[in-house]
């Protein structure tokens, strides 16, 4: 009984229809606009969660076709869990199929890069990798060694400008020249000394972190970089992963 | 985040004061400020649902500001209503957040917001009746028992009741006090929107609830929606304690004594400074009520 009447609330507040005001009644006025309050309190409240997540999508769409977008998604797809810091998950990937965002290609990579931001932000804490720990091992064991990401580390690769877009799509940023959409970016995500540091890195260093993510061994993650580009520099790149804290563990046979 | 690593807290007791509902807008500034720096507020109160992540700076920004004030934490999220009882990793993620902050109180609603494994992010209402006595009942019994202590139940704001319901709210309230030993958070400002949208009586609500259970109270702003019969109070967290709902406080506080009551402020959320302006209100109504009891505290 009071489950029916749950799945029954659950249905109007999701939805339009009126399913709960058999169940109802109201000391004044029509049920239907004390109905109303409660949709609209769940509709608006995680709505607001998703522009509180992504705020590059809502200043690129404008906040009347966020709002619309933002509906759609939380009545198909509200959350299941009551953390409303990990809602929203699914949102790339909606906006990627939605047929009103059709026109703005690169506008779900863009959702992908501020989704990785939060993740980056909340992920668990984790002392960096130690570069000592590298530093005694023999040639043919650093070769084979596997590093392990950070929790908070995070690469996003896209066909598309999405860091240039990021940036200039922050609340600071006013006058804007042409984006050339043509460029693909990867952005690196970590979080030294508890700051998100959200940067733009070459194609073959992303080809590297992801290699590694992927489970590859060192020299196998370096032939992937410089598959990408010839002149990759593995010592350097492995100095600056160290100071933004991208890798949490090596583990040498 | 150094600061984070140093030794666990102890619990430190919520004083019968007026304390401040501690929202993220505010925590950066709260938790910058130095271990020895005298607190921001008497006690703050959290939402727990919102420190619920796996790690990163909002939590360590939390053990930061709990290291100089007293922490009640909230529930929004439990859904003590649910007919299909409590989620057990839910329940676990509040034991362990509980575990990391030491509150001094732990607090939830008498509402519900999960069906079918979805989670609505509202404090939905539920219909009074003996049979959902017994449902909520076990509900709260079984956070106890996870938890190990005492949960303050809040009376929920109401926009609509049920054809169904047999009890008044306030008995309700008494009856799961009685079958479970929980306690009460009497939100004064939910008495008050409920009884103007539902049309009953706030004071004699207020004298039925058994005072003794009463282990904190809130305050808030409501707005108003519409006029007429369409209108409606809404309980938005949006502004000032209105004068009807500090009356009402007023009364309380002289019929029952000091209790810890807290200024929750959710939406177009002012400067830290007014909302403890709105508790310096809050403060002069326990230490008109009994000055004696403040003075122990502090």
């Amino acid at each position: 009984m009071l489950l029916e009447l749950q799945r029954a609330f659950r249905a109007t507040v999701t939805g339009e229809a009126d399913a709960v005001a058999p169940f109802v009644c109201v000391a004044r006025g029509p049920a239907t606009r004390r109905i109303a309050v409660y949709r609209n309190t769940v509709q608006q409240s995680l709505v607001d969660t998703l522009a509180t997540a992504f705020p590059v999508v809502v200043r690129i769409v404008g906040a009347r076709f966020f709002r619309a977008l933002a509906r759609d998604f939380v009545v198909r797809f509200p959350p299941a869990v009551p953390q409303l810091a990990l809602y929203g998950a699914g949102f790339p990937d909606f906006i990627a199929g939605h047929e009103r965002t059709q026109m703005l290609p690169y506008l779900a990579d863009v959702a992908r890069l501020e989704w990785a931001r939060g993740e980056c932000y909340f992920a668990a804490d984790a002392p960096p990798l130690d570069p000592s720990q590298l530093a005694g091992l023999a040639p043919e064991r650093l070769a084979a060694a596997r590093l392990t990401l950070h929790p908070a580390a995070r690469l996003v690769r896209s066909p598309f400008p999405i860091h240039r877009i990021f940036m200039v799509n922050q609340p600071d940023v006013i006058a804007v020249p042409p984006v050339d959409m043509s460029i693909p970016e990867d952005v690196l995500l970590t979080r030294p000394g508890g700051r998100v540091d959200l940067r733009l890195i070459a194609q073959a260093d992303a080809a590297f972190v992801a290699a590694l993510a992927a489970g590859a061994a060192l020299a196998q993650a370096a032939d992937a970089a410089l598959a990408a580009d010839a002149a990759f520099d593995l010592q350097g790149a492995l100095q600056q992963h160290f100071a933004r804290g991208t890798f949490a563990a090596v583990a040498a046979d | 985040m150094s600061r984070s690593a140093a030794a666990p807290l102890a619990t430190s007791p919520i004083p019968a004061a007026a304390g401040v509902g501690l929202r993220l807008q505010h925590l950066p500034e709260l938790a910058a400020a130095p271990d020895d720096a005298p607190p921001s507020a008497a006690w703050l109160e959290i939402h727990s649902e919102t420190f619920l992540v796996p790690g990163g700076p909002r939590l360590a920004m939390l053990t930061d500001v709990r290291r100089r004030h007293p922490v009640s934490c909230h529930g929004v999220g439990l859904s003590l209503g649910s007919a299909e009882g409590l989620d057990a990793a839910h329940l676990a993620r509040l034991s362990a957040l509980f575990d990391r902050v030491k509150p001094g109180l732990i607090s939830e609603h008498l509402a519900w917001s999960v069906v079918d494994g979805v989670y609505l992010n509202d404090l939905l209402p539920l219909p009074y009746t003996e049979r959902t006595l017994a449902v909520i009942a076990a509900n709260i019994a079984r956070a106890q028992d996870a938890f190990g202590r005492q949960i303050l139940v809040e009376n929920p704001s109401a926009y609509l009741g049920f054809a169904d319901s047999t009890l008044p709210e306030w008995e309700f309230l008494a009856r799961l006090v009685a079958a479970t030993g929980c306690g009460l958070l009497l939100d004064v400002n939910n008495v008050y929107v409920s009884a103007l949208n539902n049309g009953f009586d706030a004071a004699a609500y207020l004298a039925g609830i058994p005072a003794e259970a009463v282990g904190e109270i809130h305050l808030a702003g409501h707005s108003v929606e519409d006029e007429g019969e369409a209108r409606v109070l809404v309980d938005t967290h949006s502004t000032h304690v209105c004068d009807p709902v500090w009356a009402l406080y007023r009364d309380v506080i002289a019929r029952i004594g000091s209790r810890p009551t807290l200024i929750e402020w959710d939406m177009d959320i002012p400067a830290f400074a007014e909302l403890k302006a709105e508790a310096a209100r809050a403060q002069a109504v326990l230490d008109a009520a009994t000055p004696q009891e403040h003075a122990r505290v502090a």
